[in-house]
């Protein structure tokens, strides 16, 4: 039978062997082509033009952008939702606010991008100067929703550390609140880090919600209260028409996507490490 | 030799649910002198232990009464909860140093309570380490995890984390029951040198540890204080035959 098992671990082996084949040799003849100093930080991208022009600086700077905001708005939250729930909160209420934060984690992309769309882009127009569909209404929107990674790693991390700590610090006179957030807190330290670690993961790979709000303009944002558009958006908008060397620059895009989760995941694996030695 | 009673407990009943698990306890511990608990498992020492800094607040479901004052102070009534604790430092079966450096985990208690100099907080790091006989081995890496010290050393150092708020009575549940000989020899002659300044109360598992160190002993059997005497009296002449049966190993 375990041959059985051995196959289906292949799978996901050759599934992410095979995306990283047709990713690099797709993109990589592009990146040469363009040349990458000029793909990586030219700051025109303008397929249509003549000579075209393939530079995704802007993109770059779109994602890094609102994953950024995202982790400012989502990460204090998430974190201090998480203490909540694991020391804080009555036990009838956990289980209301525990499948509601699962329930979280399952709405498709889509309806936190209308939620999006319908609700903070009027609201963010009344910002003077702002179009609406901005930076800051994506980074708002994403650091909403990487809310639920956040909270149920932290929650994990929070509740993994050893009461002794807690009871230790009780001992010494220190208060419930003190005792959480000087003697538990620093503990969970390793995971909670891991937990933003995915959740930067998720803001950075997230599409279509962000491509509802964030107005999608490629070029370098002026303010955060313009719109910017993502590596993700600038894919998946122009992919259904781009053919050629514009195809070839779209999937090339996506190979830097991919780079950037490579590093988001080896930090990943590098903090559970560490966690675990602790 | 008249001496001052610290801890006056009188006619203490604790539930944990429906477990009657202290039956009407009535002991004066007295100050500036060491109290060991026996007994077997179970029989409510620690819980004891627990009461005397009110740790059992946490558990669900425990109910107390009774009265336990401290200088005459009932503990239940009006006394802050954390300020109590600060009365009465506390140790741990198992060591339970924080997972920081050395002197963040002495500088805790003394930052807990509003002290945040940092010339204060050096020679109060200091003099706890060194009331705790453990400053030689960890000067010069203070700043060090407290992690990677030995087990017989984290211990020394939650006993110098204790000292550092400067209590009034040090509680010891069964200090050196995860150390090694040497380690369980060296916390015993800190807890000699200790007495002359602290009250202490100790759980031990241990009789013969129990004769060293300690001035009274109580003996406690199914939440019962069974005998409660001078050490030397009670290990040589018990007065309560079970109290004999105990400590002669017939059961336990």
């Amino acid at each position: 039978m375990s041959w059985l098992f051995a196959l289906c671990a292949c799978m996901s082996i050759v599934a992410v062997a095979l995306i990283c084949v047709f990713l690099f040799a797709n993109g990589i003849p592009a990146m040469k082509e363009i040349g990458v100093f000029h793909f990586l930080f030219g700051t025109k991208w303008a397929p249509k033009n003549n000579p075209a022009s393939y530079g995704i600086l802007p993109m770059i700077v779109g994602s890094l952008c609102v994953t950024f905001g995202a982790v400012i708005i989502g990460v204090p939250i998430g974190v201090l939702t998480a203490v909540y729930l694991s020391r804080f909160c009555p036990k009838k209420l956990h289980s209301l606010l525990e499948p509601l934060v699962q329930l979280m984690a399952g709405i498709p992309s889509i309806l936190y991008g209308f939620f999006g769309l319908v609700v903070m882009v009027p609201l963010a127009r009344m910002i003077p100067g702002c179009t609406g569909v901005s930076m800051v209404t994506a980074a708002v929107l994403l650091g909403i929703m990487i809310l639920p990674t956040v909270i149920n790693l932290s929650e994990s991390a929070i509740n993994a550390v050893p009461n002794s700590y807690y009871e230790g610090a009780l001992a010494l006179g220190a208060t419930h609140e003190r005792s959480v957030f000087f003697a538990v807190l620093p503990a969970a330290k390793s995971g909670i880090l891991a937990a933003v670690v995915l959740g930067i993961g998720r803001a950075i790979g997230e599409t279509m919600a962000v491509i509802m709000v964030a107005g999608n303009q490629p070029i370098l944002p002026r303010s955060i209260f313009k719109g910017i558009r993502t590596m993700t958006a600038n894919i998946v908008i122009e992919m259904g028409y781009a053919t050629g060397l514009h195809r070839e620059a779209l999937i090339a895009t996506g190979v830097v996507l991919f780079i950037f989760i490579l590093i988001i995941n080896l930090a990943f694996a590098a903090l559970k490490k560490r966690g675990e030695k602790v | 030799m008249s001496m001052n009673v610290k801890y006056k407990i009188q006619d203490l009943n604790l539930h944990y649910g429906e477990f009657h698990a202290l039956k009407n306890i009535n002991l004066d511990l007295p100050e500036r002198e060491i109290t060991a608990f026996i007994g077997p498992s179970g029989c409510g020492k620690s819980t004891l232990l627990k009461t005397l800094n009110r740790m059992n607040d946490l558990v669900e479901g425990c109910r107390i009464d009774g009265t336990v004052r401290l200088d005459g102070e009932d503990i239940f009534d009006r006394m802050d909860v954390n300020i109590l604790r600060r009365r009465v430092g506390m140790v741990f079966q198992k060591p339970n140093p924080f997972p920081m450096s050395i002197y963040d985990n002495i500088a805790f208690g003394p930052r807990t309570h509003g002290i945040h100099s940092k010339s204060k907080l050096d020679e109060i790091v200091e003099k706890s380490l060194q009331n705790a006989a453990i400053w030689d081995e960890v000067k010069d890496r203070l700043h060090k995890s407290a992690l990677g010290m030995s087990g017989g050393q984290q211990q020394r150092l939650c006993i110098a984390r204790a000292l550092a708020i400067e209590p009034e009575v040090l509680l010891m549940d069964e200090p050196t029951s995860a150390l090694d000989p040497i380690s369980t020899m060296k916390v015993e002659d800190l807890v000699q040198e200790l007495k002359q300044n602290y009250t202490i109360v100790m759980v031990t598992h241990n009789m013969q540890q129990a004769t060293r160190v300690s001035d009274k002993t109580a003996f406690f059997l199914l939440g019962e204080v069974v005998e409660f005497n001078q050490t030397s009296e009670l290990f040589s002449m018990p007065k309560d035959q079970r109290t004999e049966n105990y400590i002669t190993g017939r059961f336990g």
